[in-house]
């Protein structure tokens, strides 16, 4: 389980953001989860809880918006979404598809923050 | 003020990747080809890296970083073979991570080596999502294990470069569907290089000995070569 990991980096990267928005309440952490993360989702909440804890960020809501795995077919000349579990084949012509478009981020898109900005100062 | 969204779009394994790609720079400039090795707990890393090593002998200077969660048990077994070998012992962590490798590289001289080899902890989930800043990353499946296992580990399997087929000596007393298994890779990551080898038998070894000696001379190319137009 290297959730942990991640959500203690993730953590880290909210607080070093807020930090610099200004005298902000971090309320959300948005992150983006490609279906080729290897992060589970389940296990990423358990852990961000913990790895806020006591920083900046201790009860922010985690708020995921999972990404599917998009391949390009050179076949069809066009990307495909693929279906879980994985085979890196094109859903519409079937020709093997191993070229990665979208899939494997895990990201911090954003934060949803209260309070006031440094520049608002 | 209500609340507001901050847009932010950065990776969270970031520093880990800043930390691979300083660490693939200085393996280019000191030449040395970086082999990782990945697999189920009980697979035969530390067995084929030990045979590996024996058979490099003083043809090829290598050394070995080995990961596990404790003892130093991998790293004594590999030190009989003469090369230099450090164990990164993680405590609780699941995965060998950038930070770790350049840690224990510290005060070893790789101008001196040619191959490098990082045995990462026995794990086929966790060390996917971390770059060690390696040339060649190896996925072992070994005959004992289910064929289906790519498909099971999609993550890992996509993100390798070759994978190994072990303990072939053992492929018919445990009734192993080869092609199966290959279908499977395939599936996860279509073009894979697959080779089937027996650490303790050798076969398949001199290929993957032959293998290792084109990384190397891959790596030496680039070496050589004016820096490709970006």
């Amino acid at each position: 389980m290297h959730e942990l990991s991640i959500a203690v980096s993730l953590v880290e990267l909210a607080v070093e953001r807020a930090a610099g928005i200004g005298d902000v309440r971090v309320d959300a952490v948005h992150v983006r989860l490609g279906a080729l993360s290897g992060v589970v989702e389940e296990a990423l909440r358990f852990s961000f809880d913990l790895a806020a804890g006591g920083t900046p960020v201790d009860g922010a809501r985690l708020v995921v918006e999972r990404v599917p795995v998009v391949v390009f077919c050179a076949a069809c000349g066009a990307e495909r979404v693929l279906a879980e579990p994985l085979r890196f084949r094109c859903p519409v012509c079937g020709a093997p598809a191993g070229d990665l478009v979208r899939g494997r981020e895990i990201e911090l898109t954003a934060l949803e923050v209260d309070g006031h900005a440094a520049a608002d100062r | 003020m209500p609340p507001r969204i901050v847009e932010v779009r950065r990776s969270v394994l970031a520093k880990n990747d800043a930390l691979a790609a300083r660490l693939r720079a200085r393996f280019a400039d000191a030449g040395v080809c970086v082999v990782s090795l990945v697999s189920s707990p009980g697979a035969g890393k530390t067995a084929l890296l030990g045979e590996t090593l024996r058979r490099l002998g003083d043809r090829t200077r290598a050394a070995a970083l080995v990961g596990d969660l404790a003892t130093d048990n991998d790293a004594v077994r590999l030190r009989a073979s003469g090369a230099p070998v450090r164990q990164i012992t993680t405590g609780t962590v699941c995965h060998l991570d950038a930070a770790m490798v350049e840690r224990a590289l510290e005060g070893w001289n790789l101008a001196s080596f040619e191959l490098l080899f990082i045995e990462n902890v026995g794990n086929l989930v966790c060390p996917a999502s971390y770059d060690l800043g390696e040339d060649l990353r190896v996925v072992l499946l070994s005959v004992t294990e289910g064929e289906d296992k790519p498909v099971k580990y999609p993550v890992i399997f996509h993100g390798a470069d070759l994978a190994l087929i072990t303990k072939a000596d053992l492929a018919e007393a445990c009734g192993y569907n080869e092609a199966l298994a290959r279908r499977e890779l395939g599936a996860v990551r279509p073009g894979l290089e697959v080779l089937r080898l027996s650490a303790k038998s050798g076969e398949g070894l001199p290929t993957w000995m032959a293998r290792l000696d084109a990384a190397l001379a891959e790596k030496r190319a680039r070496r050589n070569a004016p820096a490709a137009p970006a």
